[in-house]
């Protein structure tokens, strides 16, 4: 559904561009270089279009959502318009309602976050700026981008559906997600999430072992694994993330499959639904949840932690200084990776799991508040005594760090399985994550988007549109979500469309009406950005400074539009890391330039 | 017609913002683009500091507005332990909230671009990341500390002279059982269940099940400074045992049973005194996601002294002599009676 949006300025350079020696394919067609193209640039771009667009249908269904809770009962003709009997009367019906709240999940998690984000940046900068051509493999990186297009053609045809989409939440759980019988979106609607989210799967293991294959062989001469920037190890750790725990959640999607289907009893035992008693027995169905949330945590961190590493490099960038405690930031990122793996049940607190294994999980859960301080106090280290240069990323940047704060240290209620009894499935989860992994993710990838945009398009954005752009994302994410979290103390479970038959969760309709305007507006400004975006790709200022941050890293070696191949003649060698910035008086040392005699050490 | 402007008036809003920013790029370069860009990080410098006054304002107005909505004192035992740790949290983490929040924003007002500075070169200081790692473990180990000791105690066995109820959810309601004279709930089976005769499948071979009392459509009658056993269930998908007062909650799933134990402190009229508020009920609400009917999956529950208790429960027959009117157990002996319509189970 991308690939017409995909024509771009770089046709009128192309073919001024000399290939590497090693590449044979000079002439290019339409179709090689723009669809099934092996670049990884391209294949970047694709990804991160396709992700823009299904950001605006995420965003969009929540804007819907949000008109439902702001004014429960209130009709709305033009959803009528739009969505027929969903939206009888311009009332949005509670299948609907779940069905817009599920694929609002979905999308924004693994369509946008994950694919959008990593899929992006993995493609554009790993090969970039570790020194390599292109991928390790860059036929398996095409395939990858056209699995995640197909996962996204089953996912949006499953919303034209007379059923509708699935609807029992971006987690699915069964015997919900498994029963006909027990909600219009777990008829055809799941089938389809659960072979999308197979294909997204398998695009996602393409991809991984494709990023992991080149960082891990394809750095040039010089570039030591301890000289990456850390841009490219947060992407390895994630791409290795990925590649362990996806497989977890095929497994978990395949035997609900079969649940659905064939009639096996992994998830269902003991049923009686809507009056009609089923035949299975001996299924468990936290099974489901064990495997979901062996990737679904993990997952948090593929989607936070390319956003972690994008934000230490633009910081550094842009505060003319070296990142601070490049080593210390590696160790956390490395223990954020591995404790990822060992709190999933953090999420089942009260689904009956034993005590003694849900205080061994708050344990691990807290532990991971330690890697997370060290990166929040480098981060503050690193703008102390800096040249501070706000362009739109280093917003972004900062505004990743603020929120970064404080979705975070809201975890540390939700780890800790006593208070987590109270707060477990209420508007402070949502608040949470969405501050957290959301929003702040979302930051990331702006500000990776505004910092590399010049390098991707040879273009630079409009930047008051990026300021402006930034002012009114970070502040509604405020008026959003922290409020949101009393009306989590206040026990209002999520997924709820309408309080007002209930006497404890009755007293917040202000508070939810000035969400949702602030959601539209917020909303509205996200379209501007992508007008920005599309209009600066054909009609924005053109970059003349092949190096225009004035960055130490390789990717700004290469020519504004770089071809395929990326340096024109011989790979650079690097002779140092990528944050000598402020050393022995000179603002920059990119990590081409050899080590001079009189340098100091640092 | 109205959408129609509503659109329009975006539209052109849009335009209208895009033509300014372009405008301003182009004034920018005609100005030239050094100073231009000095001055937007100014701007930009500017904001940042404002953005953390106006949002350390907007934290305090928030609470203001927000806190008296929030559920009042706990209702329950643990429900203290919970609230407790929950001011603990907020405490520890309000400190470094405000610490690192204002030193962010303030170093990047503080250290914005100027020609007068350079930056400084600083790649690392061991001693420095050694006090930042060991802190939070020490802040982390407390809280780690102070939760795992009350999650023992919340989720450890029930008291010896708990009071058991069963509840079993289902879409998109809930039911109720009490165990009767014998203290031992039934044995069920799912097969058995008969909408309009056994709700729960009891077995009624069981005679632990003859005195069972099911509930439904009326509230959880429940004994104050009492200690209940709700010992959990779901018929088709998983639901969840909300109790917000109480502070407790715990997933209904189909196939495993689950259970929660916690001591009312308060009765429902004690609460309707002490909040002025006559309507005031328990509620129970379904926290996990279970279909259209989720957001109207209520219960409500009564905490009552013990005599107003036993009336109540006293006026209740069990479900077994409602489906064998002519099964008298005080009649004749219970062992010895086989009911004649028993359904087949296994079990």
């Amino acid at each position: 559904m991308s690939e017409a949006t995909h024509i771009h300025p770089e046709v009128a350079v192309s073919h001024d561009v000399h290939h590497g020696g090693d590449h044979g394919h000079h002439h290019q067609s339409f179709i090689t270089k723009y669809v099934f193209s092996t670049d990884h640039k391209m294949i970047g771009k694709q990804f991160l279009i396709t992700g823009i667009i299904w950001a605006i249908v995420g965003g969009l269904f929540s804007v819907l959502f949000r008109l439902q809770l702001g004014y429960p009962g209130q009709t709305f003709p033009i959803l009528e318009t739009f969505f027929g009997h969903y939206a009888e009367g311009g009332i949005i019906k509670p299948e609907f309602y779940y069905s817009l709240v599920t694929m609002h999940g979905t999308i924004l998690v693994f369509f946008v976050l994950t694919a959008g984000l990593s899929g992006t940046f993995a493609n554009l900068l790993i090969p970039l700026q570790v020194g390599a051509r292109d991928m390790a493999s860059p036929f398996i990186n095409m395939l990858s981008y056209w699995f995640f297009f197909m996962a996204s053609i089953v996912m949006l045809s499953s919303m034209f559906t007379q059923t509708g989409p699935a609807s029992g939440g971006w987690t699915m759980y069964p015997p919900l997600s498994a029963l006909r019988q027990a909600s219009d979106g777990s008829k055809i609607g799941a089938d389809l999430w659960l072979i999308s989210m197979a294909l997204f799967i398998v695009s996602s293991l393409m991809g991984g072992l494709n990023y992991i294959s080149t960082i891990l062989n394809m750095r040039t001469k010089g570039m030591s694994m301890t000289r990456l920037p850390l841009t490219i190890w947060a992407l390895f750790f994630t791409a290795i993330l990925g590649v362990l725990s996806f497989p977890v959640l095929l497994s978990g999607a395949i035997l609900l499959l079969f649940d659905r289907n064939i009639g096996t009893s992994f998830y269902l035992s003991d049923i009686v639904v809507n009056g009609q008693v089923l035949p299975n027995e001996g299924g468990s169905a936290i099974l489901y949840q064990h495997l979901f949330w062996f990737l679904g945590h993990p997952e948090v961190y593929i989607i936070l932690l390319p956003a972690m590493g994008m934000v230490s490099e633009i910081l550094s960038v842009n505060s003319r200084k070296p990142i601070f405690g490049y080593m210390a930031m590696l160790g956390s990122l490395f223990a954020i990776a591995i404790l990822a793996f060992l709190v999933w049940a953090h999420h089942m607190f009260v689904t009956g799991l034993n005590p003694f294994l849900g205080s061994v999980f708050v344990l691990l859960t807290l532990l991971i508040a330690v890697p997370s301080a060290i990166k929040v106090f480098n981060w503050l280290t690193t703008l102390w005594r800096g040249n501070i240069r706000f362009t739109p990323a280093t917003l972004f940047a900062i505004g990743f760090v603020s929120l970064f704060i404080s979705g975070g240290l809201t975890g540390i209620f939700l780890g800790n399985s006593t208070i987590d009894i109270h707060l477990h499935d209420t508007m402070f989860v949502v608040a949470h994550f969405h501050i957290v992994m959301g929003v702040a993710s979302m930051f990331g990838m702006f500000a990776g988007i505004y910092h590399w945009f010049p390098k991707m398009y040879g273009r630079y954005v409009n930047s008051t549109l990026g300021y402006l752009h930034f002012w009114i994302t970070i502040t509604g994410a405020y008026l959003i979500f922290w409020p949101m979290h009393y009306q989590g103390f206040a026990g209002i479970p999520r997924r709820y469309l309408d309080k007002s038959s209930w006497l404890s969760f009755n007293g917040f309709h202000d508070l939810d009406k000035m969400i949702t305007i602030v959601s539209i507006v917020v909303f509205a400004a996200q379209l501007m950005f992508v007008f920005n975006f599309f209009y600066s790709i054909f009609k924005g200022r053109k970059v003349t400074n092949p190096n225009p941050w004035g960055a130490n890293t390789l990717e700004w070696s290469t020519p504004i539009n770089p071809g395929h191949g990326n340096w024109v003649g011989e790979i650079p060698e690097v002779h140092r890391w990528a944050y000598d910035y402020a050393k022995d008086g000179r603002e920059f040392i990119p990590q081409t330039e050899p080590i001079g005699a009189s340098e100091s050490k640092h | 017609m109205q959408t129609f402007f509503i659109v329009l008036i975006l539209a052109l809003g849009f335009i209208i913002t895009f033509q300014i920013a372009k405008a301003s790029e182009y004034v920018g370069i005609m100005r030239g683009e050094e100073k231009s860009k000095k001055q937007t990080n100014k701007i930009n410098a500017f904001l940042l500091l404002a953005f953390l006054i106006l949002g350390m304002i907007g934290v305090y107005y928030c609470n203001e507005r927000l806190k008296g909505k929030i559920l009042g004192a706990p209702a329950s035992n643990h429900g203290v332990h919970i609230d407790t740790m929950l001011y603990i949290t907020l405490a520890i983490t309000g400190v470094v909230f405000f610490i690192t929040q204002i030193t962010l924003f303030w170093f990047s007002f503080k250290y914005q671009q100027s020609d007068n500075r350079k930056a400084y070169y600083y790649p690392h200081n061991n001693k420095l990341e050694l006090i930042w790692t060991v802190i939070p473990a020490i802040a982390l180990t407390v809280l780690v500390g102070f939760g795992i000791y009350y999650w023992f105690k919340i989720t450890g066995e029930a008291p010896k002279d708990a009071m058991v109820v069963e509840v079993t959810g289902s879409q998109f309601k809930w039911e109720f059982r009490y165990p009767g004279k014998d203290k031992i709930l039934g044995k069920k089976y799912y097969k058995n269940i008969d909408e309009a005769n056994n709700q729960l499948g009891q077995l009624w071979d069981d005679p632990a099940n003859r005195d069972d009392i099911y509930v439904s459509g009326e509230p959880m009658h429940l004994v104050v400074n009492r200690p209940v056993k709700l010992v959990i269930g779901a018929k088709d998908v998983i639901h969840d045992v909300g109790l917000p007062h109480f502070r407790m909650k715990m997933d209904a799933v189909p196939g495993t049973p689950t259970s929660m134990w916690f001591t009312p402190t308060k009765t429902t009229k004690q609460v309707r005194e002490e909040t002025d508020n006559p309507a005031f009920m328990f509620e129970i609400s379904c926290d996990q996601m279970c279909g259209k009917g989720h957001t109207n999956m209520r219960g409500e529950i009564i905490v009552e002294n013990q005599e107003e208790y036993d009336v109540w429960i006293l006026s209740k027959k069990p479900k077994y002599l409602s489906v064998f009117p002519d099964k008298n157990p005080v009649a004749q002996p219970a062992d010895t009676t086989k009911p004649a319509a028993s359904p087949v189970a296994k079990n």
